[in-house]
């Protein structure tokens, strides 16, 4: 068998996604796949029509998430998904919109509208997909590089402190919060069922190798060591007190928290119906 | 909500901005997302008030970026939408209008000028957003502006703008400055029906149709408009894409897509163009001003006529496409002897008008924060 034989005429999830755009341009090892790939499953899964998913992206290399799921898909301006998600799901709230992107978008650049949307209980699913840099700019330093990490822009190693995104998305009043990573694939698709049936802000954590951008400078070895980190120092624990849940890499044997963290009901953002509500 | 609803008709006495606001509910503005900056805040605390009641979306967003790529989403479901700045927000708003521009979603931005650069003069006219307005996203793209110069132009071209971005699929901008904006002065406001309303184009073909590509343009470089929640699965993103919505990034697609973004409007200029003519039939000099230097120039030609000289006054009601033809025209009539282009910036649309004749073009400028004077603008066209 060589490399590009077809091997199979289809799959499953071929109307899910934009066969005609595959093969993807993401790297060997890249754990943004499998996370598009969980997406997708879910909407099958969920019971919402196919029509009634919408999917917005902004800029990197998870920003091409939207390019490659066959619904409703938008690839927008860097930092920019959630307002312009926040547009779509304001207008249309019988739509179930999902922002899929990376770290460096959503939480540096796009950081300001990441936690408004959050405070307003936008009726937004937004799946951050934290590879712990920039990976599309060939590998750069981002608010959730970990204390002591190499990259292209921290070649001494990183001495900001990251965020630690499920305490902050908690504080902020987000409906859902959980953490997984893409070797999770069963407990992130339940996670996905779970939020997409949700109202109001909801958040996941997809912790994801970069073998490129992040896995080299930090010889973390490619996709499969990563995973296999993942897999030795991921501990499961929803119950757990979120500002516990930093990350760091600089103690090999430190846990990295994983889990259902938060699931709370919070109503939708629904401006129109709340003006409506006192203008009588 | 009915159409009547939304439509206030009758006549007012009425502030530029109010006014503004009330064309784009007459317009049939779903979806407002702001943020307050002087001199514009009052469009949006008037939309605070009536945009709910009429069944419309109002959103306070986080900043000016949020705004405009809120408003981007909400026109992409459907929506027809506006938001309103002045000049340090519409300078946040520049990397979304791109995106508005190369994806092809209809946006209204009005932009309340002010003195600028930075923060300014925040309480004092200005106009010196002009060129920004058209080149102030990287890249080449086109966009309609509008510059009314009364509270009833503030009206009836909000209600156009609303028109030509749905029409075109481009932003489309009302280039206020705030002298009209907080000027009040009687709006005439017609009934419901005699609103003027172009919609967007939309799909001929149902969803899931092989036919349908979401980027495929008709004769006029305009194509269709498919909303989300359709069923046409559509692709919107900024990479350079083709008729699918995919990107595909090489030269030849960028050459044919970009050539058409800007052509839709360079082709279609004399369509869009709006401008008055003030006493131009015998001028030997021609004022051409807009917004609320075009009061000044409108009182300077009656003032310098009394002084025998002959002059009049070209009155861009539109900004972008700029009325060149008609400027042309003048400035080859055998008749007008220069131009003299009153201005409050240093220079902006002067360049422009420099561009298309070779006859004398006379400057007056200040920088912001003082109008033009009818005897300043006399004085130029004495010389």
């Amino acid at each position: 068998m060589s490399i590009g034989e077809v091997v199979v005429e289809s799959h499953p999830s071929d109307t899910l996604l934009r066969a005609d755009r595959l093969p993807h341009i993401l790297c060997a090892g890249c754990g943004i796949g499998s996370v598009i790939h969980t997406y997708v499953d879910a909407i099958a899964a969920s019971g919402i029509p196919l029509d009634q998913h919408v999917c917005v992206s902004g800029i990197g290399c998870s920003g091409r998430a939207a390019g490659y799921v066959n619904v409703d898909s938008y690839h927008t301006t860097h930092g920019r998904a959630i307002p312009f998600a926040l547009g779509i799901a304001t207008y249309r709230p019988d739509l179930h919109v999902t922002v899929i992107s990376g770290d460096g978008d959503l939480t540096a650049i796009g950081g300001n509208h990441f936690i408004h949307a959050a405070r307003r209980s936008v009726g937004l699913l937004v799946l951050c997909i934290n590879n712990f840099n920039y990976g599309m700019t060939g590998g750069q330093a981002g608010p959730t590089t970990p204390m002591s990490a190499k990259s292209r822009t921290t070649p001494h190693g990183c001495w900001e402190r990251p965020f630690n995104l499920p305490f902050l998305t908690q504080s902020l009043g987000a409906s859902y919060v959980a953490r997984w990573t893409v070797l999770h694939v069963r407990q992130l698709r339940t996670a996905l069922l779970r939020a997409m049936n949700k109202e109001g802000f909801r958040f996941i954590e997809i912790l994801s190798p970069c073998p490129t951008g992040f896995g080299r400078p930090n010889n973390i070895g490619d996709g499969l060591s990563e995973m296999q980190n993942y897999l030795r120092r991921c501990e499961v624990n929803n119950n757990i007190d979120l500002h516990k849940v930093d990350i760091d890499l600089t103690h090999k044997d430190s846990p990295i928290y994983v889990g259902d963290f938060v699931d709370v009901d919070r109503p939708s953002f629904r401006p129109h119906i709340a003006h409506h509500a006192t203008a009588q | 909500m009915a159409l009547e609803d939304r439509v206030v008709a009758g006549d007012h006495f009425m502030l530029g901005d109010h006014a503004c606001a009330e064309g784009a509910l007459a317009a049939g503005l779903d979806f407002y997302a702001g943020y307050p900056i002087t001199p514009s805040t009052e469009i949006m605390e008037h939309l605070a008030e009536r945009l709910p009641m009429v069944g419309g979306t109002f959103v306070q967003m986080e900043d000016e970026i949020g705004s405009v790529a809120a408003i981007i989403g909400a026109s992409a479901a459907g929506a027809r939408v506006m938001t309103a700045t002045s000049g340090p927000g519409f300078s946040l708003m520049m990397e979304n209008i791109g995106l508005a521009a190369m994806i092809e979603v209809p946006i209204v931005i009005v932009d309340v000028m002010r003195a600028s650069p930075s923060t300014g003069l925040p309480t004092s006219v200005g106009q010196s957003d002009l060129l920004q307005a058209r080149w102030g996203s990287h890249g080449d793209y086109a966009v309609i502006a509008y510059c009314p110069a009364s509270p009833q132009e503030c009206f009836d071209l909000t209600i156009a703008a609303f028109n030509a971005a749905d029409q075109y699929r481009v932003p489309t901008f009302v280039l206020m400055d705030e002298i009209v904006g907080h000027m009040t002065e009687r709006v005439f406001v017609p009934q419901a029906d005699a609103i003027p309303r172009v919609n967007r184009k939309r799909p001929s073909v149902p969803p899931g149709s092989p036919d349908f590509l979401p980027y495929k343009a008709d004769e006029d470089l305009v194509p269709p408009m498919a909303h989300a929640g359709e069923g046409y699965r559509v692709h919107m993103t900024g990479l350079t894409h083709d008729e699918r919505g995919y990107p595909s990034l090489t030269a030849q697609t960028h050459e044919k897509l970009i050539n058409r973004l800007v052509d839709k409007v360079r082709l279609n200029a004399d369509r869009i163009v709006r401008y008055e003519l003030v006493q131009t039939d015998d001028a030997e000099v021609v004022v051409v001003a807009l917004g609320c230097t075009s009061r000044s120039a409108r009182r300077a030609v009656a003032l310098a006529r009394m002084q025998g000289i002959r002059a009049g006054m070209l009155r861009p009601m539109t900004m972008w496409p700029f009325p060149q033809t008609v400027l042309k025209e003048l400035a080859n009539n055998g008749i007008v002897k220069r131009f003299v282009v009153p201005e409050i910036n240093l220079g902006q649309m002067c360049r422009e008008v420099q561009r298309h004749t070779a006859l004398p073009v006379i400057r007056l400028n200040h920088p912001g924060g003082a109008m033009i004077t009818p005897d300043q603008i006399v004085e130029a066209l004495a010389q």
